[in-house]
C-alpha cells in the first residue's frame, strides 16, 4: 500500500477495494487492541517453546539467545502462553503498569 | 440472421444468454424461473452453449459460484425468483461490492408467509439497497434486448457493477411472445468480451473483499455509491447505441400518452401494458390520463422522473410491494422525496396493488385512477390504500 489507509481517499481505492499487495495483512497492527501484555522470565524459562507453539496470534519468536519474546506489534494480549506455560515464566500484566 | 419467432419469455431468457455466449451459469431451480435454467442446462448439455453450467445446492451457493467465476475474468449468469432472491441476499452486498459484472434474471415472485408462488415485487423492494443495476421489463422482447445490455452495461470497465433484470413471474415469464433474436454475429459485435482488470489469476495475485476496519470502510462504501451513479451515464449509451444497431430504444422513465396529462399513473413491471389499455380506454372516453413507467430501478433516475410528471396535477403510484408499517409502497415513497424539494409538483397518491398474482384488470386500473383523483381533491387519512382488498 502506497499511503497508510487512514490516508486513503476514496479515490485512492483499487476497483472494488481489491488488495494488489500480497501479503500485506502483516502491516495491520493488532497490538493496539491489547489491554494486557506477556512478560518474559528468562530465569524460568527452559526454552521449550510452548508459548511458541500455542500463541494463536504467531507472534511469538526466538531469540537469538534461544528465549522466547512476544513481538508486542502483532501480540493481542491473549494470556494464552502464560497460561500453557509449564515452568510459570510468562506472567500477565496490564498495560498501564 | 435476424428471426422472430414464438416463444415462452423464459426460453427467450435462456436464449439471450446463449447469444450473449456466457461461460458459466450457477443456478438453483425455483418457481416461476425454472423454465430458464432448465433450458439453460439443456442448451448446455446438447453442446449448443459452450459454457459451465454449476447445478449447486441452494441459491446462496449458487451467487457464490457466480462471484467466483466472474472474478476469474468468466461471463456469468444465474436466475432466481422469491424467496431464492431472498436466500442469494448476503452474498448480493458482496457480488456489487467487489465489482463483480454477474447478470441475474429475476421471475419476480411474492414472498412467504403464506406461501405463493405467483407475482410481486417483494422479493425485489427487499434487495432494494443490495448496490446491483436494476432494471424492469415488460415484454419478451425486452427481456431479450435488456438481456444482451446488461451484458454490455455490467461489463463496462467504467462500470464492472452486477445487473438485476426484474420479470414478473407467470405474468411475463411463462408467456408465449414474438420475440426478433439479433443475428449472432450483431451480439458478438454489441458485447465485447469480457475482461476483468485484476481477475483471480495466480500470476497476478490479488485479494478480493478482503477486511476493512472503520478507518477505511466508509472511503470503500463512497467510492461504491459513485460507481453506481457514474453507471447511469454507460446505461444510457448502452441503450442508445442499442437503439441504433436495433431500432429498439429504452429510457430509465418512459411515457405513454402523458402529454397533457392532469393525472399520471405511474407503475413498473408488465402490468405497465395492462395500464396503457386502461389510458387508451380513458383517453377515448376525453379524460386527461397519461402514464409513466419506471424502467430503471437502480441507479435511480431522479432527473428523468421529475420532468416526466412535472405538468401533471395528480400523479397515481402503483406498487406491488407493501413496505409494512411504512409509507406503503416503496416505488411511491421514492417519487415522493425524489419531488419533495421541488417547487412545481403534482399531488401523489400511493396505491398498492397485484399482490401475490392478483390481477389488476385494465378496469381496476381506471377505478384507481377514479379513487386517486378523489383522494387528491378530498384528502384521506392514510399514507396509502391497498386496491381490491375484500374488506
Amino acid at each position: 500500500m502506497t499511503k497508510p489507509e487512514g490516508m486513503l481517499t476514496w479515490k485512492d481505492l483499487e476497483i472494488g477495494s481489491i488488495v494488489t499487495e500480497p501479503g500485506n495483512a502483516s502491516q495491520y497492527q493488532t497490538g493496539d487492541w491489547r489491554s494486557e501484555r506477556p512478560i518474559f522470565d528468562n530465569t524460568k524459562c527452559i526454552k521449550c517453546g510452548i508459548c511458541y507453539i500455542f500463541c494463536p496470534e504467531g507472534c511469538v519468536e526466538q531469540n537469538a539467545e534461544g528465549y522466547f519474546e512476544a513481538n508486542l506489534f502483532y501480540c493481542k494480549g491473549c494470556g494464552i502462553c502464560a497460561r500453557e506455560c509449564w515452568a510459570k515464566a510468562i506472567t500477565i500484566v496490564p498495560e498501564e503498569e | 440472421m435476424t428471426k422472430r419467432v414464438g416463444i415462452e419469455v423464459s426460453l427467450a431468457v435462456a436464449e439471450a444468454a446463449k447469444l450473449a455466449n456466457v461461460d458459466v451459469v450457477a443456478a438453483y431451480p425455483i418457481t416461476p424461473q425454472t423454465h430458464i435454467v432448465e433450458h439453460l442446462a439443456e442448451l448446455v448439455a446438447d453442446g449448443e452453449l459452450d459454457a459451465q453450467y454449476i447445478p449447486v445446492e441452494s441459491e446462496h451457493s449458487a451467487m457464490s459460484a457466480c462471484l467466483g467465476a466472474s472474478a476469474a475474468g468468466a461471463r456469468t449468469f444465474t436466475a432466481t425468483a422469491g424467496q431464492g432472491l431472498e436466500l442469494m441476499h448476503e452474498v448480493l452486498y458482496v457480488a456489487s461490492s467487489m465489482r463483480l459484472p454477474v447478470v441475474m434474471v429475476v421471475a419476480n415472485r411474492a414472498l412467504s408467509a403464506p406461501l405463493s408462488v405467483w407475482g410481486d415485487h417483494s422479493d425485489v423492494m427487499a434487495v432494494r439497497d443490495t448496490g446491483w443495476i436494476q432494471l424492469f421489463v415488460e415484454n419478451g422482447q425486452e427481456v431479450v434486448d435488456n438481456m444482451l445490455c446488461a451484458f454490455r452495461i455490467g461489463e463496462d470497465p467504467r462500470v464492472l457493477l452486477p445487473v438485476m433484470i426484474h420479470l414478473d413471474g407467470f405474468y411475463l415469464s411463462h408467456m408465449i411472445e414474438p420475440v426478433v433474436f439479433p443475428a449472432q454475429s450483431q451480439v458478438d459485435k454489441f458485447i465485447p468480451p469480457y475482461q476483468h482488470p485484476m481477475p483471480l489469476h495466480p500470476d497476478r495475485p490479488v485479494t478480493m473483499g478482503a477486511f476493512a476496519p472503520p478507518i477505511i470502510y466508509s472511503e470503500t462504501k463512497k467510492a461504491q455509491e459513485v460507481n453506481l451513479e457514474a453507471a447511469k451515464e454507460v446505461i444510457l449509451q448502452c441503450w442508445a447505441e442499442f437503439g441504433k444497431t436495433f431500432h429498439r430504444y429504452y429510457y430509465p422513465v418512459e411515457r405513454y400518452r402523458s402529454e397533457d396529462a392532469k393525472v399520471l399513473l405511474l407503475t413498473m413491471g408488465s402490468f405497465s401494458e395492462t395500464a396503457m389499455t386502461a389510458v387508451d380506454k380513458m383517453k377515448e372516453e376525453g379524460r386527461a390520463v397519461g402514464l409513466i413507467r419506471l424502467r430503471l430501478w437502480r441507479p435511480f433516475p431522479f432527473e428523468e422522473i421529475r420532468q416526466a410528471v412535472r405538468s401533471a396535477e395528480v400523479l397515481i403510484v402503483v406498487d406491488r410491494a407493501l413496505s409494512f408499517g411504512g409509507p406503503g409502497g416503496p416505488v411511491c415513497s421514492e417519487v415522493r422525496s425524489a419531488l419533495y424539494g421541488q417547487d412545481r409538483k403534482p399531488k401523489v397518491i400511493g396505491f398498492v396493488g397485484g399482490l401475490g398474482g392478483r390481477d389488476i384488470t385494465p378496469a381496476g386500473f381506471e377505478e384507481i385512477v377514479n379513487r386517486g383523483i378523489e383522494i387528491s381533491q378530498k384528502g384521506s387519512d392514510k399514507e396509502f390504500e391497498i386496491y381490491g382488498v375484500r374488506e
